[in-house]
């Protein structure tokens, strides 16, 4: 980068940020990234540290304390911060070990998916012609399946459970990764460097993944947190609808769906769960968005 | 463009085939079907009686071309539950899910658009990060959860609206406000993009300078280009729409296709539930169909490319 023609000041007494450091700037700066980056730790770090955090056991229910409101309500305790549920469970316990469900799902769908839509994308992509074909009309045939309804009626048939919701998610949720993938690997596919690795005879796997991948590892990574954020959105609403992971583990769109019985009298039951929700998919969609600015700010929008 | 009709039409009905296949071998997901259909407490000459009634012992694809013919003619057999013709039931549900799709679509447009516009004119704006903020939050909030909370904060805290049923206008008010804002974020981003790279370009440069009226200049050159993407996202997400629509309508219990998906999803009522998904399917089939027309017949670049 810093490197001159004659005439100039000589590359030594140039001090400019490397490219590393100009990145790392970049990261650093974004607003976006951070929030959501700070936001995102603190739930992985509860969903790790969730056994010495939660003040209880999440499904003990103690039956003599139900739907004890949370401590700023009137009658709340400090006992039991967020309340209790409809079997006297501690709320925040739940919550804290909710945390591991939802993102459970969202990292091995989003990987599972990833790894069928980006093996797609990059061999249609790279190879064109008749593979190129094929992906894309199993591309068009996937999105013209509405997700939702194909996941709660394949979830029905073979019984819920949180590894059949991750092999549905991710067997899923691979159109977008494919779409993107294709694109990027097309633009890379035409340039010099890989011209170059195919005439020095480097076999096709090489050039695949010493080449090509870590160029669209950009793209690639937006796509993941995407997916990651879309499939723990789809495991809350199939466990909301009573067709995704089972009680009593305390998944939060479960969580949702039991407190919806106590919708007129005790709303804190749906909001709080709601909220952590929310709060997941917010920071994994700033830190998406985030990281598409920093690497390809011609894409903003 | 005939030549792009064409092949367009080809892929459309070659991607239908594959969604049947893949709606009916639903079917045998769980092994057998008339054990499925059976139940837990049914004996085996019960069994044995479903699977003739069924014509479960024919070869499968014999027993899916008779499925396909059948559908072809509108025909999906009689539904587990209601014993009604399949077909019957949702005709009857599908005018709600359709009113919804709509309101919401309009909602969605009515809401984004301007706001997208507002936010390219004036970037970096109050009203651009208000937009901006909004597209964020849109995006993060889960549909049902959503619903739930304006059932508790209209239909209870402040009782101006019904929480659930659909007799009438006002039942469809918190539905179409919850499935509209979930398509927003994607209009409102795809337009402000769309309008910040049409505002730069050359031809609003000449059309300004000739002196044209900016009222002009926005809507006639500006608006007219910057909204052709808008046109397949429409499509898109009026699909994504109608999968939305089992949620929200079990939210809130509106009796449309897709409570009735949910409702026969939940009591293993297969012949309803393979309706509903396929008429889903066709439905985004022909919507994003017409929008490649519409697309290719309004830039030329796309029919011939």
């Amino acid at each position: 980068m810093s490197v001159v023609s004659s005439g100039l000041p000589s590359a030594q007494e140039i001090v400019g940020p490397t490219p590393g450091q100009r990145l790392r700037r970049r990261i650093f700066g974004h607003r976006g990234i951070v929030l959501g980056g700070v936001i995102l730790g603190i739930i992985v770090l509860m969903a790790v540290l969730a056994p010495l955090l939660a003040p209880y056991d999440p499904y003990e229910q103690i039956l003599t304390a139900r739907i004890k409101p949370p401590v700023w309500y009137p009658g709340g305790t400090w006992e039991h911060v967020l309340g209790t549920d409809q079997v006297g469970r501690d709320y925040l316990s739940r919550l804290i070990y909710g945390a591991q469900i939802s993102l459970m799902i969202g990292l091995f769908a989003a990987v599972l998916s990833g790894i069928i839509g980006t093996a797609m994308g990059v061999a249609a992509g790279y190879f064109g012609g008749r593979v190129d074909l094929v992906v894309t009309f199993l591309i068009t045939c996937r999105l013209s399946l509405p997700v939702i309804l194909v996941s709660l009626a394949v979830v029905a048939v073979i019984g819920g459970s949180l590894e059949v919701v991750i092999l549905v998610l991710g067997l899923l949720l691979w159109d977008r990764y494919a779409v993107v993938m294709r694109a990027s690997t097309l633009q890379v596919r035409s340039l010099d460097f890989v011209a170059a690795a195919q005439t020095t005879g480097c076999s096709t796997w090489h050039i695949l993944v010493s080449e090509i991948l870590p160029n669209v590892m950009n793209q690639l990574i937006v796509v993941a947190t995407l997916e990651f954020a879309h499939a723990v959105l789809l495991e809350a609403a199939l466990s909301f609808l009573g067709l995704g992971v089972q009680p009593p583990l305390p998944s939060w769109g479960l969580m949702i769906a039991e407190g919806r019985n106590y919708i007129l009298f005790d709303a804190w039951l749906i909001a709080i769960p709601g909220l952590a929700l929310f709060t997941l998919l917010l920071a994994v969609n700033l830190l998406g968005d985030g990281v598409r600015d920093v690497t390809a700010p011609e894409n903003r929008g | 463009m005939l030549v792009y009709t064409a092949k367009r039409i080809v892929l459309a009905i070659l991607v239908a085939l594959t969604i049947s296949m893949l709606v009916f071998s639903l079917l045998y997901l769980s092994g057998d079907p008339a054990t499925a259909l059976a139940g837990e407490s049914a004996t085996d000459a019960d069994i044995e009686k479903l699977r003739r009634d069924y014509g479960f012992d024919r070869p499968v694809w014999v027993q899916y071309l008779s499925w396909l013919g059948n559908a072809a003619r509108g025909e999906f057999g009689t539904s587990l539950y209601f014993r009604l013709p399949v077909s019957e039931l949702i005709l009857e549900r599908l005018p709600t899910t359709m009113t919804l799709g709509v309101s919401a679509m309009s909602f969605a447009v009515l809401l984004s658009i301007p706001l997208g516009v507002l936010a390219a004119m004036y970037p970096n704006s109050l009203i651009d990060r208000s937009a901006l903020f909004l597209a964020v939050v849109g995006q993060a909030m889960p549909s049902f959860w959503f619903a739930l909370m304006l059932i508790v904060l209209f239909a209870f805290t402040w009782p101006v609206l019904p929480a659930s049923g659909s007799d009438s206008w006002a039942h469809f008010v918190l539905p179409t406000v919850v499935l509209g804002y979930y398509a927003t974020p994607a209009f409102m981003r795809l337009t402000r993009t769309g309008m910040l790279d049409v505002l730069s370009s050359d031809y609003i440069r000449t059309a300004r300078a000739k002196g044209l009226r900016p009222a002009s200049v926005l809507f006639k050159h500006a608006l007219r280009n910057a909204i052709i993407p808008v046109v397949s996202l429409a499509a898109v997400q009026f699909g994504f729409m109608l999968g939305g629509s089992v949620i929200i309508e079990t939210v809130f219990a509106l009796h449309g296709a897709g409570f009735l998906a949910w409702e026969s999803i939940s009591r293993s009522d297969f012949p309803t539930v393979q309706a509903i998904l396929l008429l889903f399917s066709l439905l985004y089939i022909v919507l994003t169909f017409v929008a490649d027309l519409l697309n290719a017949w309004l830039d030329p670049r796309i029919r011939v490319g």
